[in-house]
């Protein structure tokens, strides 16, 4: 049973670009998925349909048994309840310190402040952060705003967790620290894990599925693939 | 128990947001403070125009005389052509007898005129006396009264009262018109101070949507803030309209400019002008917020 369903998606951008052609995937629970790909293949496009950043132009898009595209606005919660979303760049509230960055999710959905308190603690135990609970963005380091990011989009326990380029702004010993900890997710928590990147070590270290895009088209679908894009499927 | 936290905390945001932009707020305070001054002003002045339109009603009659030589079956016939006309609420006859008995009363001069007539004569005139029921169409009853048969004049304060009414009902029109577009430039403004709030916050308004906070939490504390904006906006204009109400009343004795129109009572009016005032800026408010939520919020 697929709790991720791609089918026939196109996207195609007002301006007449089409970001996305003609894609199928399916992705089990619990599954590890690398989309890889080079600047403007499509990739980020792809993970903006999984979240209802963005629509589909044509095809269907099934997340969690929730048929993306015909979710309406104000439905659109819904769906982002059940997906921790981890961007490039963080997207932390500068004004707020680590411990309410993470809270404010919950604090938004109306939970009461003593279910918030634990759940912010233990995950930001997870990303290894529990120190830091009253410093303020602006005195972490990049990896240390990733991991108060990849807090944030577990807090909710969600099924999904969509990263895209979390490692794009970060060095490569802090880039696999951050893997670790997203890795640990995968396996402890059993969430299932789809991550843009087109960072070439990790993938090949992960050994995890790989999917490939060229052009806005699937080129390539491997179990424990490696970083190839030269090699169509 | 969801809903309710929800709500305290959409208050608290939205409370604290009204200090955190308080040079915008101001802005927004001001005219909303202006705009429900001359509301007030509009309501006072239409409301005792009315009271007053309503208590000279109340006295003014038409005297309506009838042909000399007329017979008492002739006076039947007028008296029921009076009692179908649209205009009048009351009619009562006063016959020529009467009349000159009523007269040498009324003062001493009149009753030595009276008293140096000669037994049964009487050069008077039965009339009745009419009221209407509407002041400005009194000019229209009249000149349909005086075509009636067996009618000789009709006497009534033509023109003072008249002429007064109409032009207190231009200003009180003036008044409300200025009102309404003066509430419309408050709904805007308060929806521009939404907007700079909306847009200073679009970082975590766009964070919150990806997160997955429902539409309603994140339009919710916009909404309260503009119901702030508007009710604290009221609350010097209602001070200002009970105290100088009552001020005014005890100053002018109770009447504007003339015994004829009287004011209305302070008490309880000013309280119902209060809520009124504190009605429209809620409602200005949120109504204003919900525009702008609505228009830059696209979610």
């Amino acid at each position: 049973m697929s709790f991720i369903e791609l089918k026939n998606v196109y996207k195609v951008y007002k301006n007449g670009i089409t970001a996305v052609a003609d894609v199928n995937i399916n992705i089990k629970k619990g599954d590890f998925v690398f989309i890889i790909g080079q600047t403007a293949c499509g990739k980020s496009s792809l993970i903006k349909l999984l979240y209802r950043e963005e629509r589909p132009t044509k095809g269907q898009v099934i997340v969690g048994g929730i048929n993306v595209a015909k979710l309406k606005n104000n439905r659109v919660y819904k769906l982002r309840r059940k997906i921790g979303i981890v961007f490039q760049d963080y997207k932390l509230l500068p004004k707020l310190t680590v411990y309410e960055n993470v809270a404010f999710v919950l604090d938004s959905y109306g939970y009461k402040e003593s279910e918030i308190k634990p759940k912010v603690i233990d995950a930001l135990t997870r990303v290894g952060l529990k120190e830091k609970l009253r410093s303020f963005p602006n005195e972490l380091s990049g990896g240390e705003q990733q991991r108060v990011c990849i807090a944030r989009a577990i807090v909710n326990k969600p099924k999904v967790l969509v990263c895209d380029e979390p490692t794009g702004n970060l060095d490569a010993t802090t880039s696999k620290e951050i893997m670790k900890v997203i890795d640990s997710i995968n396996k402890e928590l059993g969430t299932t894990i789809i991550m843009a990147t087109h960072d070439q070590d990790i993938v090949n270290r992960m050994k995890k599925r790989v999917i490939a895009l060229k052009d806005g088209m699937l080129i390539g679908d491997w179990e424990k693939g490696s970083y190839k894009l030269d090699e169509t499927a | 128990m969801r809903p309710l936290r929800i709500l305290f905390r959409s208050i608290s945001s939205a409370f604290k947001s009204v200090f955190r932009n308080l040079s915008l707020s101001i802005a927004s305070l001001t005219c909303i403070i202006i705009t429900l001054m001359i509301v007030s002003i509009a309501i006072i002045f239409s409301s005792n125009v009315n009271y007053s339109t309503k208590e000279i009603e109340k006295d003014l009659e038409m005297v309506v005389f009838v042909k000399s030589e007329t017979t008492e079956e002739k006076v039947k016939e007028i008296e029921s052509n009076l009692q179908v006309l649209p205009n009048v609420e009351q009619i009562s006859y006063v016959d020529k007898e009467t009349a000159k008995e009523d007269m040498k009363k009324e003062n001493d001069t009149y009753k030595k005129i009276i008293e140096g007539w000669e037994e049964g004569e009487n050069p008077l005139d039965s009339y009745f006396i009419v009221k209407v029921k509407n002041i400005e169409d009194m000019s229209e009853t009249a000149a349909t009264i005086k075509n009636l048969e067996g009618v000789d004049t009709v006497n009534y304060v033509e023109d003072l009262v008249e002429k007064m009414v109409s032009t207190f009902q231009i200003i009180r029109n003036v008044l409300i018109v200025t009102v309404v577009a003066l509430i419309f430039v408050t709904a805007f403004l308060i929806s521009n101070t939404i907007k700079i709030t909306i847009y200073s916050r679009r970082n975590e308004i766009d964070i919150m949507r990806l997160v997955g906070t429902s539409n309603t939490v994140i339009k919710l504390p916009f909404i309260f803030e503009g119901l702030f904006l508007g009710a604290f906006g009221s609350i010097l204009p209602i001070l200002v309209t009970i105290y100088s109400y009552v001020f005014l009343y005890d100053k002018l004795g109770g009447v504007l400019f003339h015994p004829l129109l009287p004011m209305m009572q302070p008490y309880n009016f000013v309280f119902k002008v209060g809520l009124i005032l504190l009605a429209i800026g809620s409602v200005v408010g949120m109504f204003g917020s919900y525009k702008a939520v609505r228009k830059y919020l696209k979610i």
